[in-house]
């Protein structure tokens, strides 16, 4: 598979280094709302949704800034941008969908920092990807995003009937299952490159 | 956070010690993980994003004290981004001049100081709302925490995964490195470690207590 191919970025993305596991970006949502399945997967839908949106306005920004020359407020302006895309998507939803946006619900508003959704604007114009690359880069990230919370959410909602010692309960337990499962998504390094 | 809104706070060392132990950013309030999971492989990285995010946190917290009557309510989230955005852009040319072999190190993440919570979360919930003397005491006691709990991390992973400390080699040849710490997975479990201790020491102190009040322990 050639390194710059349409499925290899979303494969990369998705799982050989993983925005989670691998890349510790999300680390706050992914801790903060996998206790159930269902907030798991309404959180993944809107992440990857918002990372499509906003990586499409990053893509935009940079063209325009690289064509003013004045890259140093690239910074400012994708959290800018992002700040906005995520209100534009709410209202949106809110006018279109009311039902999705109520299943959202607060989770909408935080994805503004959810450091996953910088990091892929930022990733992108690291790695000059062009438009379609950028699309399924994010895609990728999105499933990848959705697939470490979901298996957090399943691991944890069995661990609560489980037996466990009181100091251990809480965020300790969480961080040492995250461990174990980056641990597994390790195995995929050996799809492609371990490049970050 | 102990403080009512609009109430100013007088500054006294334990606006300073707060930060480091009883508030600690990272042990305590669980806040800014992304850059304590990913950065900590190695002691220097740990320092190094450590200093910027104080240096961040400090001066953010300067301009959004000194606006806090200036800034109207509506828009005040977003203000406070733009200014944290314009000081993560000055240490990011800053690193990048010093040395580039740590900017290539610390990656994205330094560009990622803008999304970490515990510099909006002191914007919003203190430096919006205390004069700039209390503002920066409790930033740096913020900052010297985080750098502090960066620290533990980066030094339990380097001497374990690397048998080095800052570079230096700690262990004899002899030793075999736990490749797995300085890879994703260490960051996960040092952290958890971390926590189980911190939660052990809790656990220990208020049994401690109770004993001494002599009330009996049941359950625990």
């Amino acid at each position: 598979m050639a390194a710059d191919s349409l499925t290899f970025i979303f494969l990369n993305a998705a799982v050989i280094n993983n925005f989670v596991l691998a890349l510790f970006l999300g680390i706050c949502p992914f801790l903060g709302v996998s206790a159930k399945k269902q907030t798991a997967w309404n959180m993944g839908l809107a992440t990857t949704f918002v990372m499509l949106v906003s990586s499409t306005c990053a893509f935009g920004i940079n063209w325009l800034l690289t064509w003013l020359d004045i890259q140093f407020l690239r910074l400012i302006c994708y959290i800018a941008v992002i700040a906005s895309a995520v209100q534009l998507v709410e209202m949106v939803m809110k006018k279109f969908s009311p039902a999705l946006f109520r299943a959202l619900g607060i989770y909408l508003p935080l994805i503004t920092t959810n450091c996953a959704i910088l990091g892929l604007a930022l990733f992108q114009t690291f790695r000059e990807y062009n438009f379609l690359q950028s699309l399924a880069f994010s895609l990728g990230a999105g499933v990848g995003f959705t697939l470490a919370l979901m298996l957090m959410a399943g691991l944890r909602e069995k661990l609560e009937l489980a037996e466990v010692p009181s100091v251990s309960q809480g965020a300790a337990l969480s961080l040492m299952l995250a461990g174990l499962l980056s641990l597994a998504f390790m195995g995929f390094a050996g799809l492609g490159g371990s490049h970050a | 956070m102990p403080t009512l809104p609009n109430q100013e706070e007088k500054v006294t060392l334990d606006t300073f010690l707060r930060g480091l132990w009883e508030e600690n950013p990272v042990f305590v309030m669980l806040l800014g993980m992304c850059p304590v999971l990913a950065v900590t492989n190695s002691v220097r990285n740990a320092l190094a994003m450590g200093l910027a995010t104080t240096f961040v946190l400090l001066a953010s917290g300067t301009l959004v004290s000194l606006l806090r009557k200036l800034i109207p309510k509506q828009v005040r989230i977003a203000a406070y981004i733009v200014i944290i955005a314009t000081f993560v852009t000055i240490v990011d040319y800053t690193i990048q001049a010093i040395s580039l072999d740590l900017y290539n190190a610390l990656g994205a993440f330094i560009q990622l100081i803008v999304v970490n919570c515990i510099i909006l979360g002191r914007a919003e919930a203190y430096a919006s709302k205390q004069r700039l003397g209390a503002t920066l005491v409790n930033g740096l006691g913020m900052g010297i925490g985080f750098t502090f709990a960066l620290l533990c991390l980066g030094a339990v992973r380097e001497l374990l995964g690397n048998g080095t400390l800052l570079g230096l080699q700690v262990f004899s040849d002899q030793f075999q490195p736990w490749v797995v710490m300085i890879l994703p997975p260490g960051g996960f479990f040092v952290l958890g470690a971390w926590l189980l201790l911190f939660a052990w020491l809790r656990q220990r102190r208020e049994r401690r207590l109770l004993e001494q009040q002599g009330a009996s322990v049941h359950g625990r």
